[in-house]
């Protein structure tokens, strides 16, 4: 920091980012209350834990590599060119910036920012596949979405020179397709091999409804989602830039908030459209669903998820609508595919971030059509192809596929479902047992001083 | 760092062990591998050891009496 503007630019976007990191803690706090809330009480002690240690694992791989996908692998490689070693080296888990470094004070912060993200993607997953996965093979698919495949995704498609902004004219500001239609994609390959719980369809295919054990702590973890996203929302702009910075075709002084492909917009616009999104979002689900919460909530979730490709530009009553069109679109394919190819995805994730970032990506293609990716020269314009594309990459090539092929090889070394024994019994028999027994035994100890 | 009588513009990383960074990271992979391992292994013989104790069919009923 060589001087005070230096020194006060820097101190600003330190705080900034660590604070979003903050609130995007939030996201899993909610995620967690929300799957717990949506397992039966037998199996909400391993639902939890299942969630939980995900934030190690993924941590401790998003520094041994994950961090280092996404600088070295912009361009593919094999699209627009080789791997980066230059960009990586800095960000390789033996590099001095990624430690203590007074000369380096905030790689750590991004670094963080982009964690969180992961995160997100893993827990996304989690939510699905609930009450039957193993926690073991749970947890290898935590690592791979959290710190291999999104950050891929994110490399090539959430990047200011990723070779799909440059070659497809991609254009996903807030994530619809790199952290949400992934990881629903991912959640439908694992589910699409791991099965039902047992119970979920009837004999002649009919679905049954499993309720879960506490609704109140199902919404009240959305809300803490929805609060979390926001944060979320804050850390993927870069929050002030100069054009000089840039270095792009921006003309004259005005510095400007960006989003990560350093494209201008304002906190005023993504804070317009995330609340306008959401509330086509819950306007939409409250009907289509007959005012049922669960799907209400999610629907708000699912409205600014469909919305989040091009919330930095949109109008916010096209994010508003588009978030009507999303949660509108999600409640109907989740019953249509459970119904038809009997997937039991126990929280609704596919649908919710799956389907709906899938739509938010095609829809963006139409409505942004023809605005530059980015603000530098001879890159695609955004296009509804160019979009499509980059949709099916998202939720198939990187989502679905990996996670299919994966659940495949774990199904045949007998590491991805738990015992149907275990399923009947629940994950937490023995723990509430000796519980049960410990209650038994101090209640007795109790009425034997009477 | 042996003292911060210095000027902090000349001064990068100041964690102990400078040099040994590649093996703290192999170091660090070794034991995130070997957690992995020893978590499949232990959920195996949890899943074992209930099935012995509580995976009779009456054992079961029970508990979808009691824990629905």
């Amino acid at each position: 920091m060589g001087n005070n503007l230096d020194a006060i630019t820097t101190v600003f976007t330190e705080f900034y980012y660590w604070v979003t990191i903050v609130f995007m803690f939030l996201i899993h706090v909610g995620f967690c209350m929300y799957e717990v809330g949506a397992t039966r009480y037998r199996n909400h002690l391993h639902t939890l834990m299942k969630n939980t240690m995900l934030i190690p694992l993924v941590t401790i791989t998003f520094y041994f590599f994950g961090w280092w996908i996404y600088w070295a692998l912009p361009n593919g490689p094999g699209f627009t060119g080789g791997i980066l070693w230059d960009m990586g080296a800095p960000n390789a888990p033996w590099s001095e910036v990624m430690a203590t470094n007074l000369g380096d004070r905030i790689t750590g912060v991004f670094w963080a920012a982009f964690l969180l993200f992961s995160w997100t993607a893993a827990s996304i997953v989690s939510g699905s596949v609930i009450e039957r996965i193993r926690s073991g093979a749970f947890w290898i698919h935590a690592v791979l979405i959290g710190s291999v495949f999104w950050i891929i995704d994110a490399a090539w498609g959430w990047s200011a020179t990723g070779w799909m902004v440059q070659l497809l004219g991609y254009h996903d500001a807030y994530a619809s397709g790199v952290i949400h239609a992934i990881a629903g994609g991912y959640a439908l390959g694992i589910l699409v091999v791991l099965g039902p719980r047992i119970g979920k369809f009837a004999a002649d295919g009919t679905p049954r409804d499993i309720s879960p054990h506490n609704p109140w702590l199902v919404t009240i973890g959305l809300f803490l989602i929805y609060t979390g996203f926001w944060g979320f929302y804050a850390a993927c702009n870069v929050p002030i830039i100069s054009p000089e910075t840039i270095d792009g075709l921006i003309t004259g002084e005005t510095w400007t908030a960006t989003n990560i492909y350093l494209g201008p917009t304002t906190l005023g616009a993504i804070t317009f459209n995330f609340l306008m999104s959401l509330s086509g979002g819950l306007l939409m689900a409250y009907v289509v669903s007959k005012g049922d919460p669960f799907w209400t909530y999610s629907g708000g979730l699912a409205g600014i998820i469909t919305a989040s490709a091009g919330n930095d530009l949109y109008h916010p009553i096209q994010a508003m609508i588009i978030g009507g069109i999303g949660a509108f679109l999600a409640y109907k394919l989740h019953y249509f595919v459970e119904r038809k190819f009997k997937i039991d995805d126990a929280v609704g994730a596919v649908a919710v971030h799956g389907y709906a970032g899938f739509i938010g990506l095609i829809i963006c293609g139409f409505v942004l059509w023809g605005y530059p990716s980015s603000p530098y020269e001879g890159y695609a314009a955004i296009n509804p192809l160019g979009m499509f594309i980059g949709a099916i990459i998202m939720f198939f090539v990187l989502g679905f596929l990996p996670a299919f092929i994966i659940s495949k090889i774990m199904a045949a070394a007998g590491i991805l479902r738990i015992p149907r024994e275990v399923e009947l019994m629940g994950l937490d028999f023995k723990a509430l047992d000796e519980a049960e027994e410990a209650r038994e035994e101090i209640r007795n100890a109790e009425k034997a001083l009477v | 760092m042996e003292t911060w009588a210095v000027d902090l513009a000349d001064v990068g990383a100041i964690y102990p062990w400078q040099g040994a960074e590649v093996i703290m990271v192999i170091v660090g992979v070794v034991l995130w591998l070997w957690w992995h391992v020893a978590q499949l292994r232990g959920e195996n013989e949890e899943f074992k050891a209930d099935l012995a104790k509580y995976g009779s069919p009456e054992r079961i009923k029970k508990a979808l009496d009691e824990h629905p």
